[in-house]
């Protein structure tokens, strides 16, 4: 940019300094202090039961966390889990977005009428959510998802324990994420739909492709840097996981929904060991960032190849 | 490149072509809708079963499929969430909806001015040091507010239960910075110009010029961040105990947790949480698709 020549430097330095002031002042307070200070306390140790203040101990949060054959493993457990969550409600969510978008990209009567009880969900706090979702899984026959599916498999599945079965805990968790999800990712992926030029269609249509064919060669290539942009924050998303895990299982039935997330709030807020839960945050977002620089490499070779 | 009356030609002959009814188009149409209606009920299932829960004694809501039955239905649940929250030792609900409709007011309306003027002023204004904080915002924008949950309740922990507390840490959003600063920086850039050359200040040409040709960005940014404060729950849950502060989504995570489990009233507690907001996402749906639509950063 440079110095500009029609008007005085020194008055738009004034007034972009104080425009941006309040912003400036309330990102650095409330982001960017908070940040280092993470930094600062996951050398120490840092916890509230503790006589004395703060101790310095150098790497010995992270030695706990990463290293500790003892207290890693718990870890590395809650790490799996959010890793297995992303697995299961990326593909699922991002799949159900394409195909509900698809649908709802027809020219029909009343369509918007169906965008709008897919999109519902999107406005319940996930606190509500979490807590009909409980009552939908209630684990014996009394509970409404086991009486759905004992009707609709005349009698032949069995009553399921949703969020006691350590097998099924988190896959329970994972679907109602993407019941309350989707909505949001349908939409995004809707405009992009909306982005692809019809003469592609019209082109694909005049070489006789099929429907099937047009999906794959004009909708998904056109919806590349959508779904690019959908997964990156749906596994950012799954990384945060917390809400629906504080309120339901708790981290259990026997570690089976521990989450990264909820490992940092009970070790500060429960245990009040503030520096091992500072330790979890920053290698929390050290994952995240690795997760965006690889968003930026995918999306780098996409301009390219174009 | 098409002209306009190409690809108005175009659109009546694809018009009567969809027109032209023929056996397998209906059969495709049919499915069509047999599909989405499924899936439909499928997604309303759950907040069925809720609306329906609310108006049934407890006893009948837990019944399996038979929860979704209406029957001996009373509006007796929510009077016994009007009595049950109506002292000081479980608070009141007017107060829960105040505290919320507080904080995400103050979130809202704050974010608005302090983002856009920061916005703007990064689009539009030559400072020193702007190149610097515009790096820093882009940084800001992936890091997730979870990432520094911890260290605020470290360190505001001797401000816990305070309305402060909840609406100060939200009001700066990078995320809100990067929406406004896209928007400003697509505006035609002659009015602006003009209007400097004339001795408009920077200021006045942002209340004057910018904030009229806005608004939509501004209905996004207001709905997205709404959105995301009235349904906050991870920090209250820190940093709020007192039934004075709480707002609503915390304190139905504590009705739920204190025995006995009422579902009936629990329901209508949920009801009443949501039903405003889903007036007003039903109003403004509009609005609401276009602001989710516009989050997407694909760059």
């Amino acid at each position: 940019m440079g110095k500009s020549k029609r008007t005085k430097f020194g008055q738009d330095n004034l007034a972009g300094l104080l425009m941006s002031l309040p912003g400036i002042l309330l990102l650095v307070l409330f982001v960017i202090v908070p940040f280092f200070t993470a930094i600062v306390l996951s050398f120490f140790n840092v916890d509230f039961n503790m006589v004395g203040g703060p101790k310095f101990w150098g790497l010995e949060q992270y030695r706990r966390i990463l290293v500790d054959p003892v207290t890693s493993p718990i870890f590395y457990k809650a790490l799996m889990n959010n890793f297995t969550f992303a697995l299961i409600v990326v593909p699922v969510q991002t799949g159900l977005a394409v195909l509900l978008a698809v649908m709802l990209n027809a020219k029909l009567k009343g369509i918007a009428f169906f965008r709008t009880f897919f999109f519902l969900p999107v406005v319940f706090p996930m606190s509500l959510v979490a807590i009909i979702w409980a009552l939908m899984f209630s684990r014996d026959s009394l509970g409404m998802l086991n009486g759905l599916l004992n009707l609709f498999s005349f009698g032949y599945i069995q009553p399921i324990d949703w969020l006691g079965d350590p097998n099924i805990a988190l896959l329970s968790i994972a679907l109602l994420s993407v019941w309350a999800g989707v909505g949001f990712q349908m939409v995004i992926v809707l405009a992009g739909l909306q982005e692809i030029p019809l003469e592609l269609y019209e082109a694909a249509s005049l070489d006789r492709a099929n429907w099937w064919q047009r999906f794959w060669n004009v909708t998904i290539p056109g919806l590349r840097n959508t779904l690019v942009f959908v997964v990156i924050i749906t596994t950012i998303f799954s990384l945060r996981l917390f809400d629906q895990v504080f309120i339901l299982t708790k981290g259990g039935p026997i570690d089976a929904t521990q989450t990264v997330m909820y490992q940092a709030v009970t070790s500060a807020f429960v245990e009040g060991n503030v520096g091992r839960a500072s330790a979890i945050t920053v290698v929390f977002v050290v994952i995240i960032i690795c997760i965006t620089l690889i968003q930026r490499v995918v999306l780098r070779q996409n301009r390219e190849v174009k | 490149m098409t002209t306009i009356q190409e690809n108005q030609a175009k659109k009546e002959v694809m018009r009567r072509i969809r027109r032209s009814r023929s056996p397998k188009k209906i059969i495709k149409t049919t499915l069509h809708y047999l599909f989405l209606t499924v899936i439909t009920l499928i997604f309303f299932a759950p907040i069925a079963y809720m609306l329906i829960g609310s108006l049934k004694p407890t006893a009948e809501v837990l019944d399996g499929i038979n929860g979704f039955i209406p029957k001996d239905l009373s509006f007796a649940n929510y009077l016994q969430v009007f009595a049950t929250f109506n002292d000081d030792s479980m608070g009141f609900l007017w107060r829960f909806y105040a505290n919320s409709v507080l904080v995400s007011f103050v979130i809202v309306f704050g974010g608005l001015i302090v983002n856009s003027m920061i916005a703007y002023a990064l689009a539009r204004l030559r400072w020193r040091g702007r190149n610097a904080v515009q790096v820093i915002v882009v940084l800001l924008v992936i890091l997730p507010f979870e990432a520094i949950a911890i260290p605020l309740f470290y360190l505001l922990r001797d401000y816990r239960n305070t309305y402060f507390v909840q609406f100060l840490p939200f009001i700066a959003s990078a995320f809100s910075i990067y929406l406004f600063y896209t928007f400003f920086i697509g505006l035609p850039l002659e009015i602006q110009e003009s209007a400097r050359i004339d001795g408009a200040s920077p200021w006045r040409i942002y209340r004057a010029i910018i904030l009229p040709m806005s608004k939509p960005v501004f209905a996004s940014v207001t709905i997205l961040s709404f959105l995301s404060a009235w349904s906050s729950f991870l920090f209250p849950l820190m940093m709020v105990d007192d039934p004075l502060y709480v707002p609503l989504p915390l304190e139905i995570q504590v009705y739920f947790t204190q025995p006995p489990t009422d579902w009936g009233p629990i329901f209508a507690f949920g009801v009443i949480l949501v039903l405003p907001v889903l007036a007003v996402f039903l109003l403004f749906q509009r609005w609401f698709i276009q602001s989710v639509a516009a989050s997407a950063i694909k760059g």
